[in-house]
């Protein structure tokens, strides 16, 4: 009805109202020109600078181009290999874990005769309030040789001898990996309970009077309702690992040898740490980029399977 | 199989709550004891709870890097409001086909790898430390200026005004005030709880951020809470209650807000999926 009001009022509206529309629009530009110049000139304009940097080789700031030479480069350099093939395992193994984790944690929170729900849940959340720093050298003194894990795991006889968690390949991994989840997971959960807040009760009813057991319950109702929330906090997750920095700066440095080394840390030292190479760094950081858009498209497709 | 259930849950749900919380513990009983005795594993507050402060900002300068965080975390926080909610306030109320697929290019810059830009963002500052120093490299303002605009923030914003009463935008243009001041005097005043929201997020981000203080600022003078504990870290022979301390103090704003605000704390954190 309004809108009907409107275009018929539009013949006769004076001048002035159409100038003044005018002069909002205008204004309306103004509102977000800040933000527009600001993103153009710290986001867009240095990913142009780097897509031309990657093209460009040398030391410090003597560059000349040299066509694709560091994308080739790329394929016969095994530490970018060994970078490359980390963040994969920190892909597939961290992420899937906290999100089961985290979906586990809150449909166990989403019981209402629960006691002490708000008790849990604020514990499980507080490894979200500290930074990745602080967290990353409280890990790295935990996992020391002499440090409380080992002294925990040695008391409960589980193992006979302190383990060197930080400079034993695989376990190294498996301490980032198990930092990553102690930080992470409790904010992928909060996102999974404010969700399930909106799935219908009743449903839960009427798969027990049919006979559903929990677990049923939980793939065949719970999964499915969350699904466009695990979709999203798992491309949050992706995106997160693939530029994973503070924590192995922090809790291994790297090391031993390049068996934690993620692709953050790779173009932090070629840029910083060796004799600094812009250029092949700036090839480094375009795999990151391809990286998240071709695995943010896959996450997408799979989810968007069945519609 | 009931009682069973229910018994497994809450051991279950009792060991998840005790691994979140134990690091925390374990830095506030750390931060009283002497180094040699959080080696041992201690578990119970110590007396050394002075004295390892009085190592932290003495002889570490510990001053120096609160008032830095402070300075640009306190700049950040404001700016990133001021230009956020500018601009996710222009994109809702000045709503036009151009404007929106502006917007949608900026939410592109949400998939930016900082790694990516990390290095021209360098090479920019680095170019212009000679004309301006004080922009330049190693300036708290080079720390702050790339941080303080984010496509998250006007998304974030943009979300929230749709919530806001329109008919007030009208019934200020009819009381005569200017564009500006209708945002000013009655969109701020009324969005109170999303600001709060944002200004945690915000705040939160600058204080812990690392990488790009760790390339930009570069002396001691310039040295920001994350770059002092990194540095604390990685020395071969570390004090671990003088780390704890610092680790505490740079835990604590966040914490606090966190327990006082606890419900707008969490809005912010998931501030990107509603709407």
């Amino acid at each position: 009805m309004s809108k009907v009001l409107k275009r018929a009022s539009l013949p006769t509206a004076s001048k002035k109202s159409i100038g003044r529309r005018f002069k909002n629009n205008y204004i309306g530009w103004l509102f977000i020109l800040i933000a527009a110049a600001g993103i153009s000139l710290f986001y867009f304009y240095p990913m142009i600078r780097a897509l031309l940097l990657s093209f460009q080789s040398g030391m410090g700031s003597n560059l000349e181009y040299v066509g694709l030479d560091n994308y080739i480069r790329l394929f016969s350099d095994p530490t970018f290999i060994a970078a490359l093939s980390n963040t994969f395992i920190y892909l597939l193994v961290q992420v899937p874990v906290m999100i089961i984790l985290a979906l586990f944690f809150s449909v166990l929170l989403n019981d209402a005769t629960l006691k002490f729900k708000g008790f849990f849940r604020t514990a499980i959340f507080l490894p979200c309030v500290t930074s990745l720093v602080a967290y990353a050298v409280i890990f790295k003194y935990l996992f020391g040789v002499d440090g409380l894990i080992n002294q925990f795991l040695l008391d409960l006889s589980i193992i006979s001898e302190p383990l060197n968690w930080l400079s034993d390949p695989v376990l190294a991994k498996i301490t980032i990996i198990v930092a990553i989840t102690w930080r992470w997971t409790g904010y992928n959960m909060i996102f999974y309970l404010s969700a399930l807040q909106n799935v219908d009760r009743s449903m839960y009813e009427a798969a027990k009077i049919d006979g559903a057991s929990s677990f049923q319950q939980f793939f065949y109702i719970t999964v499915p309702m969350l699904k466009p929330i695990i979709l999203f906090t798992s491309i949050i997750s992706t995106i997160g690992t693939l530029q994973l920095f503070d924590e192995v700066m922090n809790i291994t440095n790297g090391g031993p040898g390049n068996a934690t080394l993620s692709i953050s840390m790779y173009i932090y030292n070629l840029s910083f740490e060796y004799s600094p190479d812009f250029g092949y760094a700036a090839t480094v950081s375009y795999v990151i980029v391809i990286l998240i858009v071709l695995l943010s498209l896959i996450q997408f497709k799979v989810a968007g399977d069945d519609k | 199989m009931r009682k069973f259930k229910r018994i497994a849950t809450y051991t279950f749900l009792s060991i998840a709550a005790l691994v979140s919380i134990f690091p925390f513990l374990w830095m506030l009983v750390s931060m009283t004891n002497k180094s040699v005795d959080v080696t041992k594993g201690r578990l119970l507050p110590g007396t050394h709870l002075f004295e390892n402060f009085k190592v932290l900002f003495e002889s570490v300068d510990m001053l120096t890097a609160l008032v830095n965080s402070t300075i640009i975390a306190v700049i950040t926080t404001f700016l990133t409001l001021l230009i956020g909610s500018l601009a996710g306030y222009g994109f809702e109320i000045y709503r036009s086909p151009g404007k929106d697929r502006i917007f949608n290019i900026l939410l592109l810059s949400m998939m930016i790898p900082f790694a990516a830009i990390m290095i021209p963002l360098y090479r920019l500052f680095g170019g212009i430390s000679s004309s301006m120093p004080f922009l330049g490299i190693d300036t708290l303002a080079a720390a702050i200026l790339p941080t303080i605009i984010t496509a998250f923030f006007i998304f974030f914003f943009r979300q929230n005004t749709k919530m806001f009463a329109k008919d007030l935008v009208e019934a200020g243009r009819i009381d005569g005030l200017s564009e500006l001041g209708i945002f000013f005097r009655i969109y701020l005043p009324t969005m109170k709880t999303t600001y709060a929201a944002a200004a945690i997020i915000a705040f939160m981000n600058s204080w812990n951020n690392y990488l790009w203080p760790l390339v930009v600022l570069q002396s001691p003078e310039n040295q920001t809470i994350p770059l002092l504990i990194s540095n604390l870290g990685a020395g071969y022979s570390p004090d671990y209650g003088v780390i704890m301390a610092a680790i505490v103090i740079a835990t604590l704003p966040t914490a606090i807000v966190f327990f006082i605000m606890q419900k707008h704390f969490v809005e912010g954190m998931m501030g990107s999926v509603k709407g």
